[in-house]
């Protein structure tokens, strides 16, 4: 089981996005993205239990969809015409519950009840315990088509909604993904954006080891999608090509994906690219080897050599 | 005849996880048997068929994250006389693949082994979107299915064994715990005869899996406490269902308790309560969960919570015994 570098097919159509993105505060977000990556370890790490790497892989998504691109109110969590997001890769619930504690739909002090018993913050994303999960994930290859579901009744609402659903490339080993890959061009679903974490990794090795994935954006294009090619780290690129998806979709009647190369572990030296970090607890010592990680001036001189 | 050995120390057992010893099973039996093949759907870590993946790589089949794909191409080595042992968790198997297991594999009666890991809610912390409480029922009612849950690592070994041998689909379903072991080494498996493993005339106990090992040490505690005998049958055999046994313990009790790490509806409560009802009815009481989703959690937090913890079995059982019922 052996590690490869990440195809290199992913950032070439960057070009469809726009360039200028310049209001965006990037130091900010990556600011909030680090403590957020921090509040990840602590969860994984109180609860000794939990995915570490999928987590740290997604946070930068969720960072940017949450506090830049989705329209929503945790004040409001019925709000009819907020955005949804589902997270079909259910096993980042980690990153999921640090992004909702951020904007409020969770309490800071339920943090240290991660994967306890009679706690909300469960260890796959419920709808019946968390504000702000409107579907319940974890068996991975279903949330696509969930998101499909919620597109079309939003769009007999009548409702601006928007729906972005965040599935693994792991995940596209289902063939419930491709089922569902079809179904939206189907129904010319303009209301919907998926993201693919592109990270190479899935539980027993590589990707492109075990079932390749290859060019998963040509696959996608093939099923009659748009599709956007990203660094699934550059907070400039995610914004961009989420605002770049919605009018894509709507200039050509089709659902539009962002394959998002990243890192799984993305942020803690020793947990980056390897697999043996998806489903495993750091113990004390790793803990605070990965807290040195995540201090301010090693993290971002580690980004700055990472470019 | 079964009956617990005395050199088993109930309060302080021996611990082995049933998934490592089907790994290592797997890994030996390869060696001799060729046409042994083995699939697994991104859990091979986790299922510890890397084990035979290890020793084996030709006739290891990693299908990547595709539970369906994975029974149906099971299903096809198997109709050209390969002896396929499929794994991945009990939910995926039982629940994902359904239709899969049902219209591939049994519809055509074919020589799958499915061999599911993780299954109940001892699976933990992962939650309730990943605890098979259904798996038993789901395949239970497959028409060609052969339902079988060992208790331990001993009598994992044994039916795999056996298994090998015997052809026809069957639903092997494992645990992830590190687990009591309550079988000694030499232990010989009778197949489909579910065992007593205690003697006893004031209730029966039908526990199955890991419930096993809690059945034995409730029905421990109520003899040195209470006073109270309880008959504790190991439900190796969920179909065919060990009938016999069963029947022959309740008309000397005239009670049973069914104790499953899994839905009180369609498991071992149902078949137990199916085949008293047809031969000699008598009052049952089921303990499962009780029609509720499991959760996050350490195991025995949640055995705790569902009333499956020792302590939880023991006091039903003296209550059931009290009712008079
Ligand atoms: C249907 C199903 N099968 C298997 C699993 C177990 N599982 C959890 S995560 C995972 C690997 C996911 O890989 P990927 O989609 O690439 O996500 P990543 O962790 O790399 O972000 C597997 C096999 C599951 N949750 N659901
Ligand atoms: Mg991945």
């Amino acid at each position: 089981m052996t590690e490869s570098a990440p195809p290199a097919d992913l950032i070439k159509n960057a070009k469809a996005l726009p360039a200028d993105t310049t209001t965006v505060d990037v130091d900010a977000l990556s600011e909030l993205s680090r403590k957020l990556r921090i509040d990840i370890l602590d969860m994984i790490f109180t609860a000794q239990s939990g995915h570490p790497g999928t987590s740290l892989s997604c946070i930068d998504l969720l960072v940017c969809l949450f506090g830049e691109l989705m329209q929503h109110d945790a004040k409001r969590p019925d709000w009819a015409d907020r955005d949804r997001f589902v997270l079909s890769k259910g096993h980042g619930a980690p990153a999921l519950y640090a992004i909702l504690m951020h904007h409020g739909y969770i309490g800071w002090e339920e943090k240290p009840t991660l994967r306890q018993v009679n706690s909300n913050l469960q260890g796959h994303p419920a709808s019946k315990y968390v504000d702000g999960v409107d579907i319940s994930t974890g068996s991975l290859g279903q949330g696509l088509s969930a998101a499909v579901g919620m597109a079309l009744g939003l769009r007999l609402n009548n409702s601006p909604a928007h729906v972005y659903c965040l599935i693994g490339d792991g995940e596209s080993q289902e063939g419930q993904i491709w089922e569902a890959a079809l179904s939206a061009p189907a129904h010319k679903l303009t209301n919907l954006t998926a993201l693919c974490d592109r990270n190479s990794l899935q539980i027993d090795g590589n990707t492109e080891a075990i079932k390749p994935l290859g060019d998963i954006g040509a696959k996608f294009e093939a099923f009659g999608w748009n599709v956007l090619r990203i660094d699934g780290h550059d907070f400039r690129q995610i914004i961009a090509a989420g605002h770049r998806a919605k009018a894509w979709s709507q200039e050509t009647d089709k659902p539009t994906m962002i394959v998002c190369q990243c890192t799984k572990g993305k942020g803690v030296s020793f947990m980056e690219n390897e697999a043996g970090w998806h489903g495993k607890a750091p113990n004390a010592e790793q803990y605070e080897a990965a807290l040195a990680d995540l201090q301010p001036d090693v993290y971002y001189q580690r980004l700055k050599e990472a470019n | 005849m079964g009956l617990l050995s005395p050199a088993i120390d109930l309060e302080a057992p021996k611990k082995e996880a049933l998934r490592n010893r089907f790994g290592d099973t797997l890994a030996e039996l390869g060696a001799t048997e060729t046409d042994l093949v083995v699939l697994d759907a991104d859990l091979a870590c986790s299922t510890q068929t890397k084990r035979f993946a290890d020793k084996f790589p030709d006739r290891f089949f990693n299908q990547g994250i595709s539970e369906a794909d994975m029974m149906c191409t099971a299903a096809g080595l198997a109709a050209v006389g390969k002896k396929p042992y499929v794994s991945t968790f009990a939910l995926f198997a039982a629940g994902r693949a359904w239709d899969q297991v049902r219209n591939t594999i049994c519809y055509s009666n074919l020589n799958v082994k499915i061999v599911p890991t993780h299954s109940g809610i001892s699976l933990g912390e992962d939650g309730a979107s990943h605890q098979s409480i259904e798996d038993l029922a789901l395949m239970r009612t497959i028409p060609n299915m052969t339902v079988i849950v060992p208790a331990d690592a001993v009598e994992t070994d044994r039916i795999i064994r056996w298994s090998l041998q015997v052809p026809g689909p069957m639903y092997i379903r494992l645990v992830r715990t590190n687990h009591a072991v309550i079988h000694p080494d030499d232990f010989e498996l009778e197949p489909y005869k579910n065992q007593v493993l205690r003697q006893g005339s004031d209730l029966t106990i039908c526990a199955t899996g890991e419930m096993t090992y809690h059945a034995l040490l409730a029905a421990k505690h109520l003899s040195e406490r209470d006073g109270i005998e309880a008959e504790v049958i190991n439900c190796t055999f969920i179909k065919p269902f060990d009938t016999d046994t069963l029947i022959k313990s309740a008309q000397k009790t005239g009670r049973v308790l069914t104790v499953e790490s899994h839905q009180f509806i369609g498991g071992l409560g149902g078949a137990v309560c199916e085949e008293l009802c047809a031969h000699h009815p008598v009052p049952v009481k089921r303990l499962g969960t009780q029609d509720r989703f499991g959760q996050s959690g350490k195991p025995d937090d949640l055995f705790k919570e569902y009333g499956l913890d020792p302590d939880s079995i023991y006091a039903e059982a003296k209550a059931f015994v009290a009712s008079g019922r």
